[in-house]
């Protein structure tokens, strides 16, 4: 770690959703930090918090959820903290998203221009013919065909994997410092998935964008992150970088994940499920939140496990961490 | 988008001729229609003079055949009361009727629109409470009755507004209309306000609906991502898609104004077609009944097929012949 | 393991006896769970009870021509009779006691729009449930009909038929089951249409059963709820509606005077300020068509099988 200020810095948030039912603690005490440049995948299945907390980072988690406690900070700026109106500087400017069905986030009543167009002169002083040389160099920039024609057209003229790099297109219009990307090819065929995956890998690299990508695929970001955190139940369960976790998973989840991903070599063989589902997180009673589908759980799993570093770049959450011989096949 | 025009035209072309026949029928089979279509004031003489120059002493069929080449050139016959071809009376009521519909539309649009987004956007709010408790109300309250309450509120209590009538006539641009003066306007008010009731409840309603929709809608989220403001997300991002539901049915909503307006008319003593019809009815005026009941059947044939038409130029997913699922 | 199952014996039974809590039981403890609907079911019932038994309640029959003085007339609500009984609501230009008149109106107004609500509640779901089960071209051109009526307003499909008839209870009775019975056709087919399909139609068929009693014993018991939301919406509907058309002179002849005519009559009053001749009628009225809707809003949650909890 440099003495830099990395361009985000997660320490300890925590988003709770105020329900009648009671309280749902989407996400219960995360930290992380990415820094310019750097691809973090953010890994867990759905209902970990992960796109919380994604949301969460932009202020833009609704109501009954809110923001308990914890820091988020964006090149040294308090943004759990910030006014609303300065949070709408941020957005799209500073910190920019990317969802995940690309049917869903166009409007479908606006043209693709008129979509564009307003997201580079919600930050920038400039007249609608600038704007829109902007948006045109955008587009081309993600691989749009003939932009100019695109351009004019309504989004559910589009195909799906268009869709989204328009959406990658508006996301890198301001040159933001930050991107967040929430499962943003899981709608998509597996080739165009491919294709986007390049395409965002390459504008980061080239422009210096930090980026998150949530998914719940570890395959998508095996070859695509530089480090990852896996998140179950609102918690970080174990982060590292990319390659180091995915070859020597600690966490018994994390190794249920990489178990259940067909990959050849284990052609012909089950795919191993992890057994049981994901806990409600209303109410999640104290404790490790996995334990309930855990092969290594005893009874001081009832604890929560404090966050320990077992080597270097490693964090872990976990009373039994996996050892080498378990984690052969 | 033609052959969509077409098979519009050709639809309305079958109710239009069903319903001339349920009509014809009506008058003439189903009543006595000696004793419909001819002034029951007339001596015997008059009378057989009438049915021959009728045509009712010839076969139903070809009767129904002159009643179509009659009614085709604006030949309704004459009214018994008034003298005068009973198509002209009907349609020179037509546009303080439409005045009246129209006020109350865009009354429609003023009050609802906005008080519709404000209950979505604030669901809980007590003030969004009290304009969903006003909306549910102004379904349930009889439309007649509250044209007395505000006559008796406003006109006879208060003395504010006038109570009956239609105010001062002024063209402008070769239209003619009360809304263009002052008079003219304050005697619009309680009956267009009247008529509109029913309509702002709808609009409400429909508003905020759509509002509480769109706004969990990932193209809402997304907007809020890209940093716009949330006057431009909700005027812009949430009200144009709002607005495509709101405006089809308020567009089909026109005919049942003008339909409804019998009843804030004859209330108001508004000088429009719905009047004329009460008063028809009620004089036993039957050739100006028969010319009301066929124009406002060609006038609800003729809205249905503009807002069918206009639906799929708003919705470009529509005019693209692209069905979403 | 042993310890959970035996913990709580006494828990056990009230969890059966929950579950297995008749339908019509939990319907109704569903029912009187808004406090709004059982206030207004309530109301529904002191206006039904007052109409059923208006000559028992009302302090005179304004109808009886002994019993009315016309010096009595246009009386101020409170004012007290020769007779020696108040005039709670005042009295009407002929002297009649309005709270009198307003029950009798109620029982005309109620009647037609009950009789004419059940009527129409037969032939449309006959209809809907003929279309439902045929199919096919008697099934398009059945609901071509219903499109076709449906488009044009309630209130102009009456007058058309009250212009060609004249009025008369019998024929407002026609206007109003002509106007409605095409939402129960609607409402039957496209219930009965989701029945149809379902297998124990397809067992009772296989088992060799009649149309008929496929029909009524199988298909028609299923579309009870969506009808029953569908018969208060309408009666509130056909209530009004009489009471406008009675209003405009085109409906009840002055022999039924039902609310409307009540109103009607107290209309050319209102302009020289006596306005308690219109205004407590239509406040009946109202009552009667809010208290309604209100218990159809409930019955539609209630009976609604998507929110179902």
């Amino acid at each position: 770690m440099t003495d830099q200020v990395p361009t985000l810095e997660v320490v300890d948030l925590a988003t709770h959703f105020f329900t009648k039912a009671g309280i749902v603690k989407a996400v219960d005490g995360v930290s992380f930090s990415v820094g310019a440049g750097e691809v973090v995948g953010l890994v867990g299945e759905s209902g970990s918090g992960k796109t919380v907390t994604g949301f969460s980072i932009v202020g833009l988690v609704d109501p009954p959820g809110k923001v308990v406690s914890g820091s988020i900070r964006l090149k040294g700026e308090d943004l759990v903290h910030a006014n609303a109106e300065r949070l709408r500087e941020i957005r799209g400017n500073q910190v920019a998203m990317i969802f995940q069905d690309p049917m869903m986030t166009l409007n479908p009543v606006l043209r693709i221009d008129t979509q564009m167009i307003e997201a580079v002169r919600a930050h920038r002083e400039l007249n609608r013919a600038a704007a829109r040389e902007i948006a045109r160099n955008a587009l081309g920039q993600v691989g749009i065909p003939s932009p100019n024609e695109r351009l004019k057209a309504y989004p559910h003229q589009l195909s799906g994997g268009m869709r989204q790099r328009v959406a990658i297109a508006i996301a890198f219009v301001n040159k933001p410092d930050l991107i967040i990307a929430d499962e943003p090819t899981t709608a998509l065929d597996v080739t165009i998935q491919a294709q986007i995956i390049h395409e965002a890998q390459t504008l980061c690299r080239q422009t210096g964008t930090a980026l998150i990508w949530i998914t719940h695929d570890l395959a998508v970001v095996a070859g695509l992150a530089d480090r990852i955190c896996v998140m179950y139940a609102g918690r970080i369960v174990e982060a590292g970088p990319s390659d180091d976790v995915l070859d020597r998973p600690m966490h018994p989840y994390t190794a249920g994940l990489i178990g259940s991903v067909p990959t050849h070599n284990k052609r012909g063989e089950r795919l191993r499920q992890i057994p049981g589902m994901t806990p409600s997180l209303l109410n999640l009673p104290p404790g490790c939140a996995f334990r309930s589908r855990c092969a290594n759980a005893q009874s001081n799993c009832q604890q929560t496990p404090d966050e320990t570093t077992p080597f270097d770049g490693r964090r872990l959450r976990c009373h039994h961490p996996m050892t080498a011989i378990e984690r052969q096949p | 988008m033609t052959a969509f025009v077409i098979r519009r035209l050709l639809q309305s072309a079958v109710v239009v001729f069903v319903m001339s026949l349920i009509v014809f029928f009506g008058v003439n089979v189903v009543g006595d229609p000696v004793d419909m279509l001819i002034n029951p004031e007339a001596d015997q003489e008059d009378i057989e003079r009438a049915i021959r120059a009728l045509g009712l002493d010839r076969p139903i069929g070809e009767q129904y055949f002159y009643f179509v080449k009659g009614a085709l050139s604006g030949d309704f016959g004459r009214s018994f009361i008034f003298g005068e071809p009973a198509l002209k009376l009907v349609l020179q009521r037509m546009p303080a009727t439409f005045e009246l519909a129209f006020t109350a539309l865009v009354m429609a649009i003023v009050f609802g629109i906005p008080l519709g987004l404000y209950a979505g956007l604030r669901p809980n709010a007590l003030s969004s409470k009290t304009i969903m408790a006003g909306s549910i109300l102004g379904f349930s309250l009889p439309t007649f009755w509250v044209g007395l309450m505000l006559i008796m509120v406003f006109a006879v209590m208060l003395g504010w507004l006038p109570a009956t009538g239609r105010g001062e006539v002024a063209t402008i641009l070769g239209i003619s209309s009360s809304l263009f003066t002052l008079d003219g306007l304050s005697h619009i008010l309680l009956p267009a306000f009247n008529l509109a009731l029913l309509k702002i409840s709808l609009v409400i309603r429909l508003t905020r609906a759509g509002t509480r929709e769109a706004i969990y809608q990932d193209y809402i989220k997304f907007a809020r991502a890209k940093g716009l403001s949330e006057n431009r997300i909700i005027f812009v991002h949430l009200l144009k898609n709002i607005l495509i539901p709101v405006v089809t049915v308020l567009g089909l909503e026109f005919g049942n104004l003008v339909a409804f307006s019998v009843v804030t008319e004859t209330i108001f003593a508004w000088p429009g077609m719905g009047k004329l019809l009460i008063d028809s009815i009620q004089q036993l005026d039957r050739p100006v009944i028969v010319a009301y009941l066929i124009v406002i059947v060609l006038l609800f044939v003729l809205i249905n097929l503009i807002v069918d038409v206009l639906y799929s130029v708003l919705d470009p997913r529509v005019r693209i012949g692209e069905s979403q699922t | 393991m042993t310890t959970t199952a035996n913990q709580d014996p006494e828990i056990a039974p009230t969890e059966l006896a929950g579950q297995f809590q008749s339908p019509f039981r939990r319907f109704v403890s569903d029912f009187f769970e808004s406090w709004v609907a059982t206030v207004a079911f309530a109301l529904f019932l002191v206006i039904v009870f007052g109409a059923l038994f208006a000559p028992l309640i009302s302090p005179q029959d304004p109808y009886d021509l002994a019993q009315v003085d016309v010096m009595e007339s246009r009386l101020p609500p409170g004012s007290m009779s020769y007779q020696g009984y108040t005039f709670l609501l005042g009295t009407d230009g002929a002297g009649r006691d309005l709270f009198s008149a307003i029950l009798y109106g109620l029982r005309i107004s109620l009647s037609v729009g009950v009789v004419s609500g059940i009527i129409a509640m037969i032939i449309g779901s006959s209809v809907g449930l003929t279309a439902a089960y045929c199919g096919g071209r008697v099934e398009a051109l059945i609901m071509r009909i219903v499109d076709l009526q449906l488009s044009f307003p309630a209130i102009l499909i009456a007058l058309m038929l009250l212009a060609v008839f004249g009025k008369g209870v019998d024929k407002i009775m026609i206007a109003l089951v002509t106007v409605q019975w095409a939402y129960y056709a609607r409402t039957v087919r496209s219930t009965a249409i989701v029945e149809r399909q379902k297998e124990y139609v397809e067992a009772a068929r296989c088992l060799g059963l009649s149309h008929k009693r496929v029909l009524f014993h199988h298909i028609l018991p299923n579309c009870l709820a969506p009808l029953i939301v569908v018969v208060t919406v309408q009666t509130a509907h056909a209530i009004a509606l009489e009471a406008t058309l009675s209003f405009l002179g085109v409906g009840l002849p002055q022999t039924e005077p039902s609310l409307g005519l009540l109103i009607s009559n107290g209309f050319e009053y209102m302009l020289s300020g006596r306005y308690w001749i219109s205004f407590f009628p239509g406040i009946a009225l109202l009552l009667t068509i809010v208290s309604i809707n209100l218990v159809g809003d409930q019955l539609r949650d209630v009976l609604n099988p998507r929110l179902q909890r």
